[in-house]
């Protein structure tokens, strides 16, 4: 019986609900020690010196290390796993990035050095007497600051604190079209700064074996054989074959654990020096300011339409900040993450797009959910809510008489994508139905009699994800395939365990990459075992990203799966005395067609491990491996429309309604899919009018260091939300899924957005930037004529 | 989180004895300031005088006009108790809005008033109530015990032991929370005596304070309008990244005008 489909409970959750995970904090090794990271209190300083002999000496303390002592070991510079180029040819700027500090700090937290003790409190008290001779300099938080001529430098052969000047798409032709534009829409608008807040902070453990010169390392990874690569080749120069890393239980990523940090490479090298086990984990307040933060763009946006409110062209001009150092995979996030969907839900023909990325003195800024679509699809469906209200059309209406049709598939962008399959006005009629947006002028008065102001507001997306076929993305300058890999081992009693090169950090996998199995193997699902995020036990694979898990790492397991009903075909001929053509496997039975001669997936799976009758030139074993490497991304869609009522008096704001309607093509698990969407709109909702990560200009401090200043979104701050699932397959993988985890973060900043400009819109205001605090409103509101005050 | 002695006294006999020995001694009530401050390494006290045994700290007494609230009651036994909810509903409802229920089932009155923590809640509580303030030496009134930012009228040494509020069934709290915290970003409690109208506002300042302004306008006229074209100095006020001072001081009038509205 299938349970593809069906809201299977998930299978991790009993671990995960009765605090039985096994979370890398949760490992201790024999004789461990424990290090502490000094991190800079300066947002820009020059290392004079470091005196560490004090500490050296105090109770528990086994070692300090700085960064001249790893560079004079030999260790290298954490690498950037994506090469963009400027217009002009020439390579980004990629400065070297040493797990410690040498000469210079260039962002609060920047870590200087380590203290390994006995115990933690030895070591955290030891470093208080490492002292270390700050001469500080001027520091540029704010993007848009740091391209000016006047600012500090981030690295002295960084003319401008320019990394790379990179576009796309034929700025001639966007040029042609905007000046036959019957109305030209414009718009600056800030993608604000988030910080990840994974519920499980960072933690490393290294480890080494002298008796075989083996390292392990555990950590808090998305995809440990990334990590295994980048740490063993450019950093700690460890052959594959000596390196293990484990990622165990990982509680939530959202891109943020994606990346080599530093604190990997010290624990490993360090535990190689010491001969002895090094763990080290974050505190909350090193989360803040050690894991890569998000988003973080200025941007200009101008749209052209033609009489009949047609798009004719949009022009993109974006400054994307990347931190103090390159991340490992920041490059992309604002160029071939961003600049590509900006097409969106339609069929534009001339769009140009250039991104400035700079550097400035804060943590470095890579991937978080959604990564460049997100801020894609925020200014897109802004510019067009904006450009519905200059042409006095309804926004909903406009996004329908300008979609691309569902029957333009596949459909070529200007923008370098190809989308499979799509139905965007289904979707918009769908959550707009459910959100009841016919009715909502009506709310609206009512709302206004009881001194409230209420807006609703629609945004549709598009996402690249599935991520990402290897050709392509090397071609734009990815320095890794982004293929998957599966293992399926058939155990001779027809048990089946499946290693994935996935990685599951909250994404339900063991679940979901369950219920395929036991679907097309016939089994029951309590026959399948999932083994995922160790290099030791699964295949190379890339791990988990760009909601590409079941898109590409699913495909994989079905590729797998294929040859392993493939060569157990050829044992069930043998048994059968039939010809292998003439075997069909259904319902995890080899049944002779036409026939009731039959042998089940366990009766051949014995044969192939007890092969005493067998087919001759048949490899004993059940056990097969393959890689899948996607043919295209993925292009999930869908149309959200939120509704909401702001108190004048405070800028208080209240969600009162929020409705989804998402195309993720095929669904094997709902109520996942689910608690995806869930996830994605709380923090799509959280950078909308909550969360804003907040640098201090003038001395580049992070002011949001802590829950006290830096607002999560809460159960109490988010609505019920209303979800509704629509189907267009994807076309080419066999699974037809596209993927979900990210949609709702990409979609819900624009469509709440768009509704508190709404709500709004009668006091004059044009534009809301993110996060829309209380004060902010009640300010613009301030500014505005009160149409309350005058009724 | 440095080293400190731990201490679980049984009396406040015991208590006084360890004050006296310990010039770096601190009391631990329910912990939700200190142990948050004990982490991040920003104090550093030589000893941690635990309160949780003495028993005769904690429990609400219903004293005919007034209730007695023991120092180390938590804020979620507040929130609960039937007496509290009786006699003075306000004070029940004031003390389920602070923090979250972790903090509240942990928290207690005589920690948070002690610490005075510009944004805490229960300064403008016992302002506004006229409440007593009891301590190891002496009564004080509450008006006099807030002194200013962190920064109470106790000496050292000296332990609160009780509030005493008399009852007011004719009061209300309105908090504006700041999204990330949840403290108080401007908290207003307005409290309606037979001949008088007692205004405290928590948050906006460095200290809870009173509005002579309003209260004047309300013992004549109880009701939102009366204070309407009061506008609040924003001179002095707390300005962050969450609220200008500007901000501040309009959310005051908004503030007080709803608590008197919902006084009914």
């Amino acid at each position: 019986m299938t349970t593809v489909g069906a809201p299977v409970r998930r299978r991790e959750d009993y671990r995960f609900l009765t605090g039985q995970g096994t979370y890398t904090d949760d490992i201790n090794r024999p004789n461990q020690l424990y290090a502490y990271i000094l991190r800079s209190p300066h947002a820009h300083a020059r290392i004079d010196g470091i005196d560490s002999a004090a500490a050296a000496k105090a109770p528990g303390v086994v070692a300090v290390f700085t960064g001249k002592d790893m560079a004079a070991d030999g260790v290298g510079g954490l690498p950037c796993g994506w090469l963009v180029h400027s217009k002009d040819g020439s390579p980004m700027k990629e400065p070297p990035h040493p797990p410690l500090a040498i000469d210079r700090v260039r962002h609060v937290g920047d870590p200087v050095a380590v203290v390994i003790g006995e115990t933690l409190a030895q070591a955290r008290e030891a470093a208080d007497l490492v002292e270390i001779d700050y001469g500080e300099e001027p520091a540029v938080v704010d993007p848009a600051e740091a391209l000016k001529p006047t600012a500090p430098l981030v690295f002295s052969d960084v003319p401008g604190n320019l990394c790379y000047d990179w576009s796309l798409g034929d700025l001639a032709a966007v040029d042609a079209a905007f000046a036959r534009a019957a109305r030209i829409v414009k718009l600056d608008l800030v993608n604000n700064r988030l910080v990840p807040n994974a519920m499980e902070p960072r933690a490393a453990i290294g480890e080494f074996y002298r008796a075989t010169g083996e390292y392990t390392l555990f950590t808090t990874s998305q995809n440990p054989h990334v990590i295994r690569l980048l740490m063993g080749a450019f950093v700690l120069h460890i052959p594959e074959a000596k390196l293990r890393v484990v990622a165990p239980d990982v509680g939530g990523g959202f891109g943020s654990k994606i990346y080599h940090y530093a604190e990997e490479a010290i624990v490993t090298w360090a535990a190689g020096k010491l001969r002895r086990p090094v763990k080290w984990t974050a505190e909350r307040s090193e989360s803040f300011m050690s894991d890569a933060h998000g988003r973080d763009h200025v941007t200009h946006v101008e749209l052209a339409l033609d009489a009949d409110a047609k798009f004719l062209a949009l022009k993109v001009s974006t400054i994307a900040n990347m931190g103090a150092y390159l991340s490992t995979f920041a490059p992309c996030i604002p160029t071939y993450l961003y600049g590509t969907l900006l097409a969106g839900t339609y069929p534009t023909p001339a769009i140009y797009v250039e991104t400035k990325a700079v550097f400035t003195h804060t943590v470095p800024v890579d991937a978080y959910r959604g990564a460049g679509r997100p801020e894609a699809t925020f200014l897109l469906e802004r510019i067009v809510d904006l450009a519905a209200d200059e042409l006095g059309i309804d926004p909903a209406e406009l996004r329908r008489r300008n979609f691309i049709p569902a029957d333009a598939f596949p459909y070529q962008t200007p923008v370098a994508l190809q989308y499979d399959s799509g139905d965007y006005q289904t979707t918009l009629e769908m959550a707009t139905s459910a959100a009841d947006y016919a009715g909502c002028e009506e709310r609206r008065r009512a709302a206004m009699a009881r001194g409230k102001l209420r807006g609703i507001g629609i945004a549709t997306y598009i996402e690249a994800c599935g991520i990402a076929p290897s050709a392509v993305v090397g071609s734009l300058g990815a320095r890794a395939g982004l293929y998957e890999s599966a293992a399926i081992r058939v155990h001779p009693t027809g048990s089946v365990t499946v290693m994935t090169g996935s990685h599951s950090h909250g994404q339900g996998h063991e679940t979901t990459f369950s219920q395929l199995v036991a679907d097309r193997l016939g089994i029951p699902i309590e026959n399948v075992e999932i083994v995922h995020g160790d290099t030791a036990k699964i295949p190379y694979g890339m791990g988990t990203n760009g909601s590409r898990s079941l898109a590409v790492g699913g495909t994989a397991i079905v590729k797998a799966m294929d040859k392993v009903i493939a060569k157990g075909k050829k044992i069930a001929a043998h048994l059968l005395e039939a010809a292998e053509a003439d075997i069909e496997f259904a319902d995890g039975k080899f049944t002779v067609a036409g026939t009731d001669r039959s042998k089940t997936l366990g009766e051949v799976a014995l044969t192939a491990y007890v092969p005493h009758n067998y087919p001759e030139d048949l490899e004993p074993g059940l056990d097969e491996t393959a890689f899948y490497d996607p043919k295209n991304f993925t292009f999930p869609s869908g149309a959200y429309v939120a509704e909401v009522e702001i108190d004048p008096e405070t800028g208080r704001l209240e969600i009162v309604n929020f409705t989804a309607a998402d195309d993720f093509g095929n669904i094997i698990n709902p109520m996942i899919v689910a608690g995806q969407v869930h996830g994605g709109l709380a923090q799509g909702i959280g950078q909308a009018v909550l969360e804003g990560c907040v640098y201090d200009k003038a001395t580049g401090q992070l002011l949001t260091g802590s829950y006290n200043d830096y607002a999560m979104p809460r159960a109490d701050d988010l609505p019920s939300f209303r979800l509704s699932t629509h189907a267009t397959p994807c076309t080419h993988n066999p699974l037809g899924v596209k993927g979900c985890g990210e949609a709702g973060a990409i979609g819900a900043p624009a469509a709440l957005t768009n509704a508190i400009v709404d709500a709004l819109r009668p006091l004059g205001v044009r534009h809301v930037d993110m996060p829309a605090t209380p004060e902010k409103l009640w300010r613009v509101i301030q500014q505005h004529r009160s149409p309350l005050a005058a009724e | 989180m440095y080293e400190f002695n731990y201490h679980k006294p049984a009396s406040l006999d015991e208590i006084a004895n360890l004050l006296a020995a310990n010039d770096e001694a601190k009391l631990l009530a329910g912990g939700m300031t200190l142990l948050p401050t004990l982490k991040q390494r920003l104090a550093r006290p030589s000893d941690l005088i635990d309160l949780a045994a003495i028993t005769s700290l904690r429990g609400i007494t219903d004293a005919g006009d007034a209730i007695v609230i023991g120092a180390m009651t938590r804020h979620a036994e507040v929130n609960r108790s039937p007496v509290v909810k009786q006699g003075l509903p306000a004070l029940a409802a004031m003390a389920g809005m602070i923090g979250d229920p972790a903090v509240r089932n942990r928290g207690t009155i005589g920690g948070s008033i002690s610490n005075n923590d510009p944004a805490a809640d229960y300064p403008s509580a016992l302002v506004a109530l006229n409440a007593t303030v009891h301590t190891t030496k002496r009564e004080i009134a509450a008006d006099n015990f807030f002194t200013g930012m962190f920064e109470t009228a106790l000496e050292p040494a000296e332990i609160v032991t009780a509030v005493r509020f008399p009852k007011l069934q004719i009061a209300n709290y309105q908090k504006f929370r700041n999204p990330a915290s949840r403290y108080a970003i401007v908290g207003v409690f307005v409290a309606r005596f037979p001949n008088a109208v007692r205004v405290a506002v928590t948050g906006a300042g460095p200290v809870v304070f009173r509005v002579p302004e309003m209260e004047a306008a309300l013992t004549q006229n109880f009701s939102p309008d009366a204070i309407k074209d009061i506008t609040i100095k924003e001179d002095g006020l707390n300005s962050d990244i969450h609220a200008s001072a500007e901000y501040r001081a309009h959310l005051v009038g908004v503030m007080a005008r709803r608590a008197v509205a919902a006084c009914g």
